[in-house]
């Protein structure tokens, strides 16, 4: 009896794990078969307004891209702040605890706090709007890396930088820093990716445009809300379209992984 | 240059409080004319009257509920209403009878069941994946699921939504009958979405498990399932519970993957096979559309879900994954 409840609960926990992997291998086979049928050269030559993708994917990359420009001395230093002055006080753990709470708020909600702040008072969506979005859903991932990764440093590194005099900012810039450093490019390039495929915070704050932009201060375009207004259009070829750009951002999202993931291997060894 | 560094660093700190606070304070202030118009009768109305709604009752309507928006529809109405508003000029007191009601019950009623529906599929799948990866499998085949697991839960959630949209919508749909989109495909896009994440963090909890635990419930005679049951799930027990909880709150704000999938309409739906709406939802859907009350209205539900996942997460954070 208890070996065949042992065989049954075996051959129970293998099938959930089958039929898990069978759902994402069935996701993973529609995106390549629907994405590549479309895939061709005129998508990245190519605005929307004339059926390709090249403004969209640029306009999703740009803003990623200024919002980590922004988020990585905020974040870093933020997580500076937690390991290297904050020392063991309340505060110190109720910042890292709101950090955490951040992280797994909401998107959208982010997005409609964008809105009442920046699309309200300036009429309009506007990339910045966008940036600013994906800034306030990027810090807390760079607090929290760069807090794990500084919590790995030795301690004695940084009492050796200071018992040869050196100022508290030194041994953190030249000492702590460098020693952490691959970790939290890392969970740099984790946190981008991370943003990069973000749509609900973007849906009305960057908006989407079917023109070439690289004015932020205007409606920006957008891979991602793109994908989705693509997507739910009765043309067959916008749909298509939309399949494309789907398969895109996901092989850029994945890759971006991959990097990470082979840089911190590489780390390790 | 010391002093500059360590302001700035404290600076930096201070802002994810701003940010937070702003945001619930952000929140607060754009709801509160909608807060005051229904108070928290709101979160028990069911009544959903968007702006063609606002109808005088000198006509031979009354207060008319529109069950669905159909947005083609919306700017038709809209210059009806204006026109109307004119017309009633002088009796303002009309007008005023016939308010606009909003009501936040369907949505949160379509949030919560959409995620418990994710959370019935997805916790005996990702444990078994969980339970797979570290228990069963040789590491030469764990070792690669693991990190495709992981990876998929990287991908982004629009991915989701929309091969729920086109794929697993009517392959339901014909097994089960009804909609396409349904709170049904709702919850299983759902759960699919939040299975890798689980597994991931759930795995990670059982790796926790100290070897000598189990080599000594091995020695002792016990079978996997002995060891699994008794040794393993006992000693993960709060990291397991903190992933589910953690999967629940992403879940339930969880936009994009419900937004294709669930149809958005203002109803309650009678089977799971119909068609129903969540908070995020509606918040994505009308936001562009909304302006003075309806778009307060819109932000009192920003500020339900926005508690809500605050409430989630802080539990599970604060005891299930304290951190050491």
């Amino acid at each position: 009896m208890r070996l065949l409840m042992n065989r049954l609960f075996l051959i129970f926990s293998t099938l959930a794990a089958l039929v898990g992997l069978f759902f994402l291998g069935w996701i993973l086979y529609t995106l390549c078969a629907k994405g590549l049928a479309g895939l061709s050269l005129h998508v990245f030559t190519h605005d929307l307004i004339e059926g390709g993708l090249r403004n969209v994917i640029v306009g999703q990359i740009m803003m990623s891209a200024v919002a980590t420009l922004i988020g990585i001395p905020v974040g870093i230093l933020a997580g500076i702040y937690l390991q290297e002055y904050g020392g063991d006080t309340k505060l110190t753990e109720f910042i890292r605890d709101l950090s955490d709470v951040m992280m797994s708020a909401p998107s959208i909600v982010v997005g409609t706090f964008v809105y009442a702040i920046v699309v309200i008072p300036t009429g309009h969506t506007s990339g910045w709007a966008g940036v600013l979005a994906l800034f306030i859903l990027m810090v807390p991932i760079i607090v929290r890396t760069t807090d794990d990764m500084l919590k790995l440093v030795p301690v004695e590194l940084r009492e050796a930088g200071i018992a040869i005099g050196a100022s508290k900012y030194h041994v953190t810039m030249n000492i702590v820093i460098r020693y952490a450093k691959a970790g939290i490019l890392t969970g740099v390039l984790l946190a981008f990716a991370r943003v990069v495929g973000e749509t609900a915070p973007l849906l009305y704050t960057s908006g989407s445009s079917e023109f070439w932009s690289t004015d932020l201060t205007g409606t920006f375009p957008s891979l991602t809300v793109s994908i989705y207004n693509l997507a739910t259009m009765p043309d067959e070829e916008m749909v298509q379209l939309g399949w494309t750009g789907a398969f895109l951002l996901t092989a850029m999202v994945l890759v971006i992984n991959l990097i990470g993931r082979y840089a911190s291997n590489d780390k390790r060894r | 240059m010391e002093l500059i560094f360590k302001r700035l660093s404290q600076l930096s700190a201070g802002l994810l409080f701003v940010i937070l606070a702003a945001t619930t304070l952000v929140l607060y202030f754009s709801a509160k004319p909608a807060i005051e118009a229904f108070g928290a009768g709101f979160i028990f109305e069911t009544r959903w009257g968007v702006e063609e709604s606002l109808i005088p009752d000198g006509a031979t309507e009354k207060l008319d509920i529109i069950d669905s928006v159909v947005s083609d529809d919306l700017d038709d109405d809209f210059m009806d209403d204006e026109d109307d508003f004119v017309m009633d000029d002088e009796d303002e007191s009309r007008i005023s009878d016939t308010r606009e009601v909003y009501g936040a019950l369907v949505p949160i009623v379509g949030t919560i069941f959409s995620t418990l529906i994710a959370m019935l599929f997805s916790i005996p799948i990702a444990m078994g994946i969980a339970v797979f990866l570290s228990e069963i499998a040789a590491s030469s085949v764990a070792k690669p699921v693991g990190v495709a697991i992981e990876l998929l839960a990287s991908i982004p959630s629009i991915i989701y939504g929309m091969w729920g949209l086109f794929y697993f919508g009517p392959f339901i749909a014909g097994i089960f009958g009804g909609n396409t989109v349904s709170l049904l495909v709702a919850g299983l896009v759902l759960a699919i979405m939040v299975i890798p994440f689980m597994a991931a963090l759930s795995r990670d909890a059982i790796s926790t498990v100290p070897d000598m635990l189990k080599e000594s419930a091995y020695a002792m005679g016990a079978t996997k399932l002995e060891v699994i049951k008794d040794v393993v799930f006992p000693y993960a027990k709060s990291g397991i519970i903190g992933s589910i909880i953690l999967s629940f709150g992403r879940a339930m704000g969880e936009t994009m993957a419900v937004a294709f999938v669930i149809g958005g309409i203002y109803q309650f739906a009678g089977k799971v096979t119909d068609p129903t709406n969540s908070i995020p939802v509606v918040l994505a859907n009308s936001f562009a559309e909304s302006s003075g009350l309806s778009l307060s209205v819109l932000f009192y539900l920003a500020l339900i879900l926005f508690v809500l996942s605050f409430i989630v997460i802080g539990v599970a954070k604060f005891y299930f994954l304290r951190r050491k």
